[in-house]
């Protein structure tokens, strides 16, 4: 698939590079499931155009771990089992790997302000709070 | 324009058709005549099968594949059915592979809902891994040269009781082929108190692949000349094709345009690209709306005609309204909710010879073959579905409409199409909870017996509508018709049982305030079922109850129920913002029983999630809409759960060694009571519709 200048970089991702990890939810930059990180930034790619990604660095959930060596904040979901379906855990996982670049200590209510706008509509947004708290601890 | 017919062969006409006429075209094309009623035949013919190999098989290095139709939603069963047939087995659970859903490698399964797995399925599936574990003792003692009641079996290797060294694997004894020996008397499963494996608390198998982004779900599949389909979609369910103008389609570079009759999508092989050509399509539409939107949804519901049941009746009405000291007539509402899974129903279907294959996100992948073989007109065995993983369900995709249209473009173009619903049109064509009335008469005596127990629901769904209470006098009346809802419901997690259970137990709850009693011993006081009583008692025990009149402005309310074989019991704690009408969940403590529970840790997870998700269709979820047109399309207005609403959940699970129950839905029934029962605590305001949104709360305020 060639790139075009007017393209979301969800789509791009999705189609283009084949990074299937970021997710589609609702298209208009409300649920998060394509969350991912433009110079360690979390923003929604579904409303983000090629042509604004220009020189800009992304990372994916598929660029974050190292090898076989899982990110603390993945490693942390696991440990809390902190997914059902797992949809929407890549862009929540991305959320939480931006919030915690630019607040390493973050409080509880700053983690839940941070991943306020990121749904799960399993419900498993206790655990969530959980594991980022715990992959701060470590990272 | 051309119409064909079905019998010709397709590939033959099809290529014939695109040399003379090229890309860019669109065509008409007639499905033909499907037949019915043999495929109605075939589909009530199909059951689980009776042979235990269509439950597993074992490869000669000793792993175990275990077969099931279900699906794996985010409920857990990818980790709970390979506890359960490892545990029944006896070999190591790292040792016991699955494949879920695949139409043909997986025995029939109608569909994973109505929280089935681990309570019908998993039976099935025990009595099976028990018959195979018995045939292979037997083969096994042959091997060895001794009698089967001389033999062992420990993580897979059978040996002989005195005598360790000489052994047997299953894997050596089964060699990755089907097992030709079955026995005249089935062996019975072991007894729950054998069970090692089951009751244990495992984390989700298919973390990993979630954490990393491989897991992969319908749209993530790619294949060779793979396109995207954006398919045109009416206004209003109402709405008929009136006339249509797709010459700025078909101009599109790239794009292709398919049409049988008022079916018309634009392929292409970018989505983005399918859609914009999709929008150069001109159409216009005539409609014949029903008269029905979100603000006269429940007059409507009382007053047009419907079919009345009686699903329960015991004594007499008239006679239960005379001995009753106090009466109470009530009118609960409930409106239209979305299932709204994160992933919208996705579907992806192509040619491999004869076969038309399909990967889609449903909940019955055996009901979805069904579906496209009859949308086709071909024979069942021309339909291959094999989904994986789904970004959620919750009854939404037990129906699987985007598999028959991926299909027959698929069929119509010759390509692989995916077809990936926008969240827009996952909430018009959603098979939202019916919104529903609930009417009761009831009556105490001022002790607080109930007295007299008149119910009705209207269009709720029967689930759930008989009262748990004991009521010498009462009836149940479930009401139906066919005309009532201007667009398709459906199953939403625990069907029915959320809105009889809000309406039951808010009646309930005024009933022990007027009589004057704590809302805990007014239950306790008219509750026969042991099962319930001892989950109302764990409860009062895990929260450290200190009995009160309601409203005790403590803000805490209590509801129970039953629903999956499981029982239930929550309390739940809010706080009013009676300037504003905010209502903050500050705890929820819900207790459960569901029998013998295979893994906890799951179980639990489900809790959490019912308690989570039960806060949406009890304070804001609620569907917008005028007639057919559906006016909620998107997260800006259809206002799920959020990380800030999180209440502190605690849960607790009651041990038993009683046949597992289902636990993917009770304790999200106990939601809407309990809130609106805390609410009424907190602040005297009886909420009679949910959602209990800020406006219907300073309007129950103002009531007071």
């Amino acid at each position: 698939m060639p790139l075009d200048k007017k393209q979301s970089l969800l789509w791009a991702l999705r189609t283009h590079f084949n990074l299937t990890g970021t997710k589609y939810g609702c298209g208009l930059g409300y649920c998060g499931a394509c969350t991912v990180l433009m110079d360690d930034e979390p923003v929604r790619s579904c409303s983000i155009y090629m042509e604004d990604v220009a020189g800009k660095k992304i990372t994916t959930i598929e660029g974050l771990a190292n090898g076989d060596k899982l990110h603390p904040v993945q490693q942390a979901f696991v440990d809390h089992d902190a997914l059902q379906c797992g949809f929407c855990t890549p862009g929540m996982i991305m959320n939480a790997v931006g919030l915690l670049k630019k607040n390493p200590h973050p409080s509880r209510e700053q983690i839940i302000n941070g991943m306020e706008d990121n749904f799960c509509r399993c419900g498993a947004h206790t655990r969530i709070v959980d594991a980022i708290a715990e992959a701060a601890g470590k990272m | 324009m051309e119409s064909r017919d079905i019998e010709k062969p397709f590939t033959l006409w099809r290529r014939d058709f695109f040399k003379v006429l090229g890309g860019g075209i669109y065509f008409l094309f007639n499905l033909g005549n499907v037949d019915e009623a043999q495929a109605a035949e075939t589909e009530q013919r199909r059951t689980l099968p009776k042979d235990y190999n269509a439950f597993l098989r074992i490869a000669e290095d000793g792993t175990v594949t275990c077969y099931t139709g279900k699906i794996e939603m985010g409920q857990g069963v990818f980790t709970s059915l390979p506890q359960m047939m490892a545990d029944e087995l006896d070999v190591e659970l790292e040792k016991v592979k699955i494949v879920m859903g695949d139409t043909t490698l997986c025995p029939y399964d109608a569909g994973t809902w109505g929280s089935l797995t681990t309570r019908q399925f998993g039976p099935a599936m025990l009595a099976a891994t028990a018959e195979a574990r018995a045939v292979l003792l037997s083969m096994g003692a042959e091997y060895l040269k001794t009698t089967p009641d001389q033999v062992a079996v420990s993580n897979g290797v059978i040996s002989i009781k005195n005598n360790k060294k000489k052994k047997v694997t299953y894997g050596q004894l089964a060699k990755g082929q089907k097992i030709e020996k079955f026995l005249d008397v089935k062996p019975k499963p072991k007894d729950y108190s054998e069970y090692k494996i089951m009751g244990k608390s495992f984390l989700h198998a298919d973390a990993l692949e979630k954490v990393t982004g491989r897991a992969l779900y319908t749209g993530d599949f790619r294949m060779p000349g793979m396109v995207w389909a954006k398919i045109l979609r009416p206004p209003s369910h109402f709405a008929k094709l009136a006339t249509v103008d797709t010459s700025g389609a078909e101009q599109f570079p790239g794009a292709q345009v398919i049409r049988d009759k008022d079916f018309i999508a634009v392929l292409h092989a970018d989505p983005e690209k399918a859609e914009q050509a999709l929008a150069k399509i001109r159409a216009d539409y005539t409609f014949n709306e029903m008269e029905v939107d979100d603000k006269n949804v429940f007059d409507r519901m009382l007053k047009i005609p419907s079919n009345a049941r009686v699903t329960a009746s015991k004594g007499n009405l008239d006679s239960g309204r005379k001995n009753s000291g106090f009466l109470f007539e009530s009118q609960f509402n409930n409106h239209y909710v979305a299932h709204a899974p994160i992933e919208p129903h996705t579907a992806l279907a192509w040619m491999e010879g004869d076969i038309m294959m399909v990967r889609a996100s449903t909940q019955s992948p055996f009901g979805t073959q069904e579906g496209v073989a009859r949308e086709l007109g071909v024979t069942l065995e021309k339909v291959r579905v094999i989904p994986p993983f789904l970004g959620g369900g919750f009854g939404g995709k037990a129906v699987s409409l985007q598999a028959n249209e991926a299909a027959k473009l698929a069929k119509l173009s010759g390509k692989p199409v995916m077809v990936a619903w926008t969240r827009e049109e996952e909430f018009f064509y959603d098979s939202f909870r019916p919104a529903a009335v609930v009417t009761i008469k009831s009556g105490i005596t001022p002790s607080g017996e109930i007295t007299l127990w008149d119910y009705h629901e209207y269009f709720a769904g029967s689930r759930g509508s008989e009262t748990i209470y004991e009521c010498p006098d009462q009836s149940t009346i479930s009401h139906s018709s066919n005309q009532v809802h201007p667009f398709a419901t459906g199953a939403w997690r625990a069907p029915a049982n959320n809105t009889n259970t809000y309406a039951r137990e808010s009646q309930i709850d005024m009933m022990a305030a007027k009589a004057g009693m704590d809302p805990i011993e007014f239950r306790l006081k008219n509750l026969k079922d042991q099962r319930m009583i001892d989950v109302l008692k764990g409860l009062k025990e895990f929260v450290n109850w200190k009995p009160a009149v309601s409203p005790g402005k403590r803000g805490f309310g209590i509801a129970c129920g039953f629903d999956a074989g499981g029982y239930v019991a929550t309390m739940a704690e809010v706080k009013v913002n009676q300037a504003t009408g905010e209502i903050t969940v500050v705890r929820v403590a819900c207790v459960q029983e569901i029998g013998f529970c295979v893994n906890p840790q799951g179980a639990t997870i489900q809790m959490e999630g019912c308690i989570t998700m039960g806060m949406g269709y009890a304070l804001t979820e609620e569907v917008e809409f005028t007639g057919g047109a559906v006016k909620t399309s998107n997260f800006g207005t259809y206002k799920l759960p959020k990380f800030s609403w999180l209440p502190k959940i605690e849960t607790k699970i009651l041990d038993r060694l009683t046949p597992p129950q289902g636990g993917g839905e009770p304790a999200i029934i106990t939601m809407g009571g309990a809130l609106a029962n805390a609410v009424y605590d907190a602040c005297g305001a009886r909420l009679y519709t949910l959602p209990m949104t800020r406006e219907r709360v300073l309007e129950a305020l103002a009531r007071k």
